[in-house]
């Protein structure tokens, strides 16, 4: 029965590929390449999947994990795994595969696509589902203290600047998409001011009113959440309060600025616990319904499958599509930020080693899958139009005129009246420069709801999802501001001892400060960049996001190896030895590429010497000193990723070669094997059990 | 699909309910008590004091990804 589905399911995804391949030339349906994700996904997960799960890892039901052994009812809870699987999907799904394929698709659909289909079953879904086992196996570990008792003291303290590093881009750069979806447009900045109030709220009812009763406080936060949508388009009408928020993005990313300070050294129950509650509801819910809605309206796709900015020339973001298009994706594909959630948090709720599979592999599956949607959604829009949203001004000229004379030479046409009439159905004032990639997909998803769901509220759709976009972001901003505190004053205490304690008030206050200045230094530059600083920040977090999960797979590799596997290793060997030389050459490029769409170094002299000659007008003059020391900090920073890069991978070789050879190598430190109990009592959770399966 | 001659309707609506309580965490203090009862002896923390613990340890490790 298991061989005919399989077969089955290997027919239909082979002819929904073969289906794309065909129809290079004309538009095609979203539904070939929905068809051909979810059976990629069901292949891959179903024996690839089982394969690594059963012969490589050696999944051991028999073995109890840390939740059986150190069952407390708090952090070590055995979980049913739909529960765990949802907790961790929750986790791991962030803005990010949201951004990442709406900026490749300058590319075309094509290589996106495949990208995130091969990427997350062979690279992503395994990484996270070895580290989830590995952690699971190891007391719930950390990657960094998985890396330092393996590899070795330098991995570990590779990962923990890797990790407050990347963090800190990640929260600049998604600040940069918050402040440009908000730029100029009172609606948005209204309904996404008000989700901080009722958050507040939230937060009161849950610790003062109703303590703990999280689901009817979530109900009733987004009920307000959207009744926040309704109200920012009243707001919109209103001419008073129209002005009041409409902001330029300089003062809006002093509130996101702010706001990040605020909410980390607030409470968590007062503003970020409530607001991640409601963040993952609404995620959850909108994934769904965007899943639901893409397949009932099954749209055409109208970039094509390949654009001429493979040779490097892209306008959001310079570089060929080799290595580009996979520094971009990022999260969608394979993600190391994965690899700090899969080692910590989830480990403590497994209940059975089998369901790593399910909740490892699974999760990313999932994740992959938001990516591909969001390829459709970007997709499904005019060429020209997503090109006029999502170029910064620096590109295609300041005026709506001079933008669509560029665009359209390149051969996608859009006319000035199109964009406005755009503008106009979405209830935005413009949409050209719209740059970050929320606004366009805003767009995408307005306009597969609108279809769907009735076409007349396409502006309140166009809202709801920047709302949707923005909670996410904020989420992420707030709750990464906090653990950049905590990392940072954990390496503080070991310069003066009292900064380490994680409640002294004034080691709470420096620390927060430094965090926020660091991204709020990226943010600051990326406002004032004309060409909308994305097109720097965003490859520079996809190139530490890769060299993250570069990281976590050499620890994987060094502990297969270690553990007498070598013969397997090639699993998580391969993917690193993909993402080595991704990150690197992106890196040198990024460097070295005399081309100053490329090079940061290049752009530096390119806008040095623009400056020493006074050609620059007076407003890009005055910006110009700290763009060229930013885009030079930018190239520095590369370096940095690189080096760190290949000391852990050498590290990891060091190991490994010593293993190969017989020497000694540090001891594994997995707990020693204790017997699960019957599955039936380890749960204790009010899911009923399905059926064996 | 071996119990599916032995559900009804509410059962079937108490497991969806059961399934998004312990999705968003609402029921955390439910099994902290069912826990509580069989492993610990004294008192057990009260509803709000168990929601102060678990949201402050939540929100000191990464729990929240890109």
């Amino acid at each position: 029965m298991n061989k005919v589905a399989g077969v089955l399911l290997a027919v239909i995804g082979a002819t929904a590929l073969g289906g794309i391949a065909l129809h290079r030339h004309e538009p095609i349906n979203a539904l070939w390449i929905v068809t051909a994700a979810v059976c990629v996904y069901a292949l891959g997960y179903r024996f690839y999947g089982a394969w690594v799960a059963a012969r490589v890892l050696a999944v051991d039901p028999s073995r109890a994990t840390p939740a059986e052994r150190y069952d407390n009812g708090r952090d070590f809870v055995p979980t049913h795994r739909w529960v765990a699987f949802g907790h961790h999907f929750a986790a791991i799904a962030g803005p990010g595969p949201l951004v990442g394929p709406t900026l490749a698709a300058q590319f075309g659909y094509l290589p996106g696509t495949l990208w995130i289909l091969v990427g997350a079953v062979l690279g992503g879904c395994v990484q996270d589902m070895t580290i989830l086992l590995l952690s699971t196996r190891r007391d719930g570990h950390s990657l960094g203290q998985m890396a330092r008792e393996e590899l070795g003291p330098f991995g570990g303290f590779a990962a923990l600047i890797g990790t407050l590093l990347i963090m800190i881009l990640l929260i600049a750069v998604l600040g940069l998409v918050v402040v440009n979806a908000m730029k100029h447009s009172p609606w948005s900045t209204a309904t996404v001011f008000a989700t901080v109030p009722v958050a507040i709220l939230v937060g009161l009812h849950l610790r003062r009113l109703r303590p703990g009763r999280i689901l009817e406080g979530s109900i009733i936060g987004v009920a307000l959440m959207l009744l926040a949508v309704a109200g920012g388009g009243w707001v919109d009408t209103h001419p008073l309060l129209r002005g009041l928020f409409d902001l330029s993005s300089l003062p809006l990313a002093g509130f996101v600025i702010g706001y990040g300070l605020i909410a980390a050294i607030l409470p968590v129950w007062l503003l970020l616990a409530p607001r991640d509650y409601l963040s993952t509801f609404l995620k959850l819910g909108t994934v769904a319904l965007l899943a639901i809605a893409i397949v009932m309206l099954h749209p055409q796709i109208r970039m094509p499958a390949l654009t001429s900015f493979v040779d490097g020339h892209g306008p959001l973001f310079g570089g060929k599509i080799f290595p580009f298009v996979f520094i971009t994706i990022a999260c969608g594909a394979v993600s190391g930020f994965h690899a700090l959630v899969a080692s910590g948090t989830t480990p403590k709720l497994i209940a059975s080693e089998s369901d790593v599979q399910l909740i490892g592999y699974g999760s990313m599956m999932l994740e992959s899958f938001v990516a591909i949607m969001a390829i459709i959604a970007a997709t499904l829009l005019d060429p020209g139009v997503y090109f006029a949203i999502n170029t910064g001004a620096g590109v295609v000229g300041s005026t709506p005129a001079a933008a669509v004379h560029t665009i359209s030479s390149w051969g996608f046409p859009v006319t000035v009246q199109q964009m406005q009439t755009l503008a106009q159905q979405m209830g935005e004032a413009t949409l050209f420069a719209r740059t970050g990639g929320a606004p366009s997909l805003a767009v995408g998803m307005a306009s597969i709801f609108g279809s769907t769901f009735g076409r007349g509220l396409l502006s309140v759709w166009y809202h709801f999802a920047i709302m949707f976009e923005a909670v996410f972001i904020l989420s992420t901003l707030d709750a990464g501001t906090r653990v950049g505190r905590f990392m940072l004053q954990d390496l503080l205490g070991h310069i003066y001892a009292p900064l380490g304690r994680t409640s002294w008030y004034p080691s709470v206050l420096l620390a927060s400060a430094l965090t926020v200045a660091g991204w709020g230094y990226f943010l600051y530059v990326g406002v004032i960049d004309p060409n909308g600083g994305v097109n720097i920040l965003w490859p520079l977090f996809g190139i530490a996001n890769q060299m993250l999960a570069a990281i976590a797979l050499s620890v994987a590799t060094g502990i297969l190896l270690k553990s007498g596997r070598a013969r397997h290793a090639w699993v998580t060997l391969g993917p690193l030895a993909w993402l080595a030389i991704v990150t690197t050459v992106a890196a040198w490029q990024k460097v070295v590429s005399p081309d100053p769409h490329l090079g940061l170094f290049a752009a530096a002299s390119a806008l040095a010497a623009h400056l020493a000659a006074g050609t620059l007008p007076a407003q890009a003059a005055a910006v110009a000193p700290q763009l060229i020391f930013n885009q030079r900090l930018d190239a520095w920073l590369t370096i940095l990723f690189t080096v760190i890069l290949w000391m852990v991978i050498l590290d990891m070789a060091r190991v490994c070669v010593r293993k190969l050879r017989g020497l000694p190598v540090s001891a594994s430190c997995e707990a020693p094997y204790q017997p699960a109990r019957p599955r039936a009592l380890a749960i204790a959770g009010q899911v009923p059990q399905e059926g064996s399966t | 699909m071996r119990f599916a001659g032995a559900w009804t309707l509410r059962r079937a609506v108490a497991a969806a309910m059961g399934g998004l309580r312990a999705l968003s965490g609402d029921d955390a203090y439910d099994r902290y008590l069912t826990h509580h009862a069989h492993a610990h002896e004294g008192p057990p923390m009260s509803r709000q004091a168990f929601y102060r613990e678990r949201e402050e340890r939540k929100w000191s490790g990464i729990s929240r990804c890109c």
